[in-house]
């Protein structure tokens, strides 16, 4: 039952929640590192990982720290700060120890510290009222979900790239009418994932 | 990187940004909000409205302290004005308008990573006098309010029929639901930048999206690089 649960909130939030095409979290990097396959899924897995990292240490900070001294109205000053600093302490972590790894996935660390996609899952966390293990399956699916949306979209995108829209539309605006269609597609998850937990 | 731009009169500064310099259709930045908030004209002019009033006071204070904060840590310094200040809009919000706190949810504290905010801090107010930078911040903020207004508009009248909660007659019932969903959010905001560029004869150019065309996208970078 407990296990049940963590997976509904999980593939709730890569399908039904989808933190890019349904809550508007991470539009930015979206639109702008999704042009080629691989940057899109270097991009996705930093995500994930600063995800997972940030909200490991939000969730104990608001709950251990915030909540029992009622400073909850500093939530968003601390949570801003701290995944800041913690985006450029793993930044030197994995450029001293794992270089190979720095040298994939480093470029994509700094971008991430102002994506309103990881300050957005830490606060819903909170606002969701999630206990530590739903945080972080929560977390987690999000981080998939924006994977899944990004690798999917840059597929899309090598296709709108060549097409003959009209001139106006070219570039920034047909790549927004087919988000759009890929929004309108994962809509229809809605229903699955709730009869399938017979929600 | 201190010179004043004493050339630009303040009228100048202030409808820059309400027109030319359209923070959302022009520049292309602060996409997550204009698309979120756009539901309906009511959440969309109160996100506009927060968001002003935390870039007028964040220009403005961080006018005040160029000269004090070094430039190798000024990043982190201008995110901590800026959160401060989204925090007491925050609360004001909630007090005042609790309706608008509870619809506009999770974008009010994500106030703070809009990039209009600390793009302008950057590229503007950290190089010109507290005047013009509040001029600058009040124009920016209320292109950023006018472009949700409109995008909220034409999303409620045609997808929810209403206009602000009021019914309207005709299009009540004939309503297109999916424009106030998600997909309508992408759509609407592709169909106007493509009527901009229309407007514009293609000279406003948007070979770069997202991160490309955000002005602060060196910031990013140095972010990593310096604090």
């Amino acid at each position: 039952m407990d296990f049940k649960n963590l997976l509904f909130i999980m593939l709730s939030a890569v399908f039904v929640n989808n933190y890019v095409l349904q809550r508007f979290l991470g539009i930015c990097p979206f639109l702008g590192v999704s042009k080629k396959l691989d940057q899109a899924a270097g991009m996705s897995i930093a995500v994930i990982f600063v995800m997972l990292l940030a909200t490991a240490v939000t969730w104990p900070i608001q709950t251990y720290l915030l909540d029992p001294n009622n400073l909850g109205y500093l939530q968003t000053i601390v949570f801003i700060l701290v995944i800041a600093a913690l985006v450029q302490l793993v930044e030197i972590v994995l450029k001293r120890y794992i270089p190979a790894l720095h040298r994939s996935l480093g470029i994509y660390l700094p971008l991430i510290t102002t994506n309103c996609a990881i300050l957005g899952v830490t606060v819903l966390n909170i606002q969701e009222k999630y206990n530590f293990a739903e945080a972080m399956f929560n977390s987690f699916g999000s981080g998939l979900g924006f994977f899944l949306a990004m690798v999917l979209f840059s597929g899309i995108r090598i296709r709108t790239e060549h097409c003959d829209a009209p001139k106006s539309f070219k570039g920034l605006p047909i790549t927004l009418v087919s988000a759009a269609i890929l929004a309108a597609a994962f809509q229809g998850f809605g229903g699955v994932i709730n009869s399938l937990f017979g929600r | 990187m201190k010179k004043e731009c004493q050339k630009q009169s303040g009228l100048d500064i202030l409808l820059r940004g309400i027109i030319k310099e359209n923070p959302v259709l022009v520049l292309v930045l602060g996409t997550c909000p204009s698309m979120a908030t756009s539901t309906s004209v009511s959440t969309a002019v109160g996100m506009g409205l927060a968001a002003t009033m935390v870039l007028l006071c964040s220009n403005m204070l961080i006018s005040l302290l160029r000269k004090v904060i070094p430039d190798t840590v000024r990043i982190p310094c201008y995110i901590v004005v800026i959160a401060g200040f989204v925090t007491v809009v925050q609360m004001l919000v909630q007090a005042y308008f609790k309706d608008l706190y509870d619809s506009l949810g999770v974008f009010l504290p994500l106030i703070v990573v809009n990039c209009i905010i600390l793009g302008r801090a950057e590229m503007f107010a950290s190089k010109n006098g507290v005047f013009h930078s509040a001029l600058d911040g009040l124009g920016m903020g209320l292109g950023f309010t006018l472009t949700l207004t409109v995008m909220g508009t034409i999303r409620e009248v045609l997808g929810s029929g209403s206009f602000a909660g009021h019914d309207l007659p005709f299009f009540s019932e004939y309503n297109i639901p999916i424009l106030s969903q998600s997909p309508g959010g992408f759509f609407v905001f592709g169909c106007l930048i493509a009527l901009v560029a229309k407007l514009t004869h293609g000279r406003v150019k948007h070979e770069d999206t997202g991160c490309g065309a955000c002005p602060h996208r060196t910031v990013c970078g140095k972010l990593g690089k310096e604090a």
